[in-house]
């Protein structure tokens, strides 16, 4: 226990307990104008709605890859199942390049959504596949079998089986993961890099306005938008741990 | 169940205690920490240079000629490159360096005040620069679209790349270009600052520093960069399909380089940086892209680096600092209001 709490304080809590303060260097006011910039109030408006986006289609998509991977059985699963999690290993600067060398003006694919906020919402699909299928898989694979045979015993469909049996056990996974997921979105940078215009008021995001703002010197601002962003995230985690808990009590 | 809950939310509140007894601690005793100096006593016979990313191929060839010399016998190197702004920022927070060789002087300028760089760094005969460039239209093979001008570059259906400026140190040098050789063809700071506006209304992709923008631009994207000439040179060498065109009024770049006060060896950092400046060395730069700060060695290479009618310095801009607080302040600068749709407010002169 003492071990662990010397760990997250110097890892973790005095990290964001000195940003914190540094976003206050210029008191409440100061922190309040760096939110209320324009220009990075729409980043961070921006930021919010493309990884809303980002969280739904992750909730679907994941949980779907995820069923596949568990309930399906097809040559090359195994080969899949650990694909799931390379986007995790590969330097994210990277996977923005690939994007823009198949999504770009000169992509083979003859789709050219670099620079656009599409652009931005597939390079975030890439980072942030695994989180919502590696929460919901083990779930699944736990799941137990039986209820589903009882349920068609007693008369009941694929679909009610689905919305009845399945939905339910498995929700409280998929909010975790797509908390994690919309945590992640929120911060990105690497893989946007190359693949975002980086336009104010137009594809800018929360993070590039933060780097920019680090640019120019001006640390506090960055600061605040950071742990503005920060009590999103948190927020975010709060708010859909409560739901998780009151889903899953509402399960049994 | 609960019983884990509760532990949870005591070691919270432990650890937020230990953290903020910790900054408390922190804030008592940060004062005496500044002047620690880990680069050691005299006589280190390691040289760390600093420097911005661009002139690293031009560095690993002056270096080894360095150390062939007299002065720079039993000398080593650590190279550290990166951007310009941001290495500075490292410096400034205790990156140790005896060297530091920068995009733009107010990157070392910083570092006067805390006492890292000697406020008399640009007093020597080439006013502490040791490279110069220009700010050109980089354009895809043969020019497709005739850009020879500034007034190319506003015409509708040309789509022009430049970083950021406000991620971007270096795409300062490109804003006071354009806004500069307007101001040199005559026009009125007001149509200048309009032409800006303009321009900016055609660049569809700001990447966040001059790499990208590079990258971007051989991704395909746009019909012009804005580009350092060494950087289209560069490009150039390395088998890109990019030609250059150097308008007819254009910034000359000026790219610093400085000893630090911290360093350990300072006889030799100094040794370092006067034979950056010597005729060998700079001939390095001038293969490399580089206009050369030594007047014979610039003459010797006219016919390469041609000097535009209209050249002119930051100082026709009344300086970095007037410059940067009029274009680059974050909530009343120039580019914000441009960025922000807003025009530009009148009340500047």
């Amino acid at each position: 226990m003492g071990i662990a709490v010397l760990y997250m304080s110097i890892i973790v809590l005095i990290p964001l307990a000195a940003l914190t303060a540094g976003a206050f260097d210029d008191g409440w006011s100061g922190f309040w104008d760096a939110i209320t910039n324009d220009q990075a109030w729409y980043a961070v408006k921006l930021t919010l709605i493309v990884s809303a986006i980002v969280t739904l289609i992750n909730a679907v998509m994941g949980t779907l890859i995820a069923w596949v991977l568990v309930r399906d059985r097809f040559l090359g699963k195994g080969l899949v199942n650990s694909l799931i999690d390379l986007p995790f290993a590969l330097p994210t600067i990277v996977a923005g390049l690939t994007l823009l060398a198949l999504y770009g003006p000169k992509g083979p694919t003859g789709i050219n959504i670099a620079f656009t906020k599409a652009g931005i919402v597939v390079a975030l699909l890439l980072v942030t596949l695994p989180f919502v299928v590696r929460a919901v898989q083990p779930v699944l694979l736990e799941l137990d079998r039986e209820m589903e045979q009882a349920a068609a015993s007693l008369g009941a469909g694929p679909f009610t089986i689905f919305r009845r049996i399945i939905f339910p056990n498995l929700l409280p996974a998929v909010i975790g993961g797509c908390g994690l997921a919309f945590s992640r979105a929120l911060g990105e940078f690497g893989s946007l890099v190359l693949i975002t215009g980086n336009i104010p008021f137009d594809d800018q995001v929360a993070s590039f306005y933060i780097f920019g703002q680090i640019e120019s010197d001006n640390r506090a601002a960055a600061a605040g938008v950071s742990v503005f962003l920060l009590v999103l995230s948190l927020a975010a985690l709060l708010i859909l741990s409560a739901v998780e808990r009151w889903s899953s009590r509402h399960a049994r | 169940m609960i019983l884990r809950h509760r532990s949870k939310a005591l070691l919270a509140v432990l650890a937020l205690f230990a953290a903020v007894l910790t900054l408390v601690a922190a804030g008592c005793g940060g004062g005496d920490t500044a002047s620690g100096d880990t680069s050691g006593g005299g006589g280190d016979s390691t040289l760390t240079l600093v420097g911005y990313t661009t002139p690293r191929e031009v560095y690993e060839e002056v270096i080894p000629a360095f150390q062939a010399t007299p002065a720079g016998e039993g000398i080593d190197f650590e190279q550290s490159y990166g951007p310009s702004g941001d290495q500075s920022r490292a410096v400034e927070a205790g990156l140790d360096a005896d060297v530091l060789a920068l995009s733009l002087a107010p990157d070392i300028d910083r570092l006067v005040e805390p006492g890292i760089v000697d406020a008399n760094w640009a007093q020597g005969p080439t006013k502490g620069f040791v490279s110069n460039s220009v700010v050109v239209f980089a354009v895809r093979k043969g020019n497709p679209k005739h850009i020879q001008t500034w007034d190319d570059l506003v015409k509708p259906g040309v789509e022009v790349i430049t970083p950021n400026p406000f991620t971007s140190g270096g795409a300062q040098w490109n804003i006071g270009a354009a806004y500069g050789a307007q101001l040199e063809q005559g026009k009125t700071k007001q149509q200048a600052l309009e032409y800006i506006q303009k321009l900016f209304e055609n660049v569809p992709v700001q990447p966040k520093g001059a790499r990208e923008s590079l990258q971007v631009f051989t991704a395909g994207k746009g019909d012009v960069l804005l580009a350092y000439e060494n950087e289209a040179v560069t490009a150039q060498q390395a088998g890109e399909d990019v030609d250059y065109v150097i308008p007819d009024q254009t910034i000359l770049i000026q790219n610093p380089i400085a000893v630090t006060t911290t360093s350990g060896n300072p006889a030799a950092a100094k040794a370092f940086v006067d034979y950056a400046l010597s005729k060998p060395a700079q001939e390095v730069f001038a293969a490399k892209g580089y206009r050369s700060v030594l007047p014979e060695v610039a003459k010797a290479n006219a016919s390469t680096y041609p000097d535009p009618p209209g050249l002119f310095t930051i100082e026709k801009l009344g300086g970095w600092e007037s410059f940067r607080d009029e274009f680059f302040d974050p909530d009343e600068g120039v580019m914000a209001d441009i960025f922000a749709g807003k025009g530009f407010s009148q009340e500047d002169e």
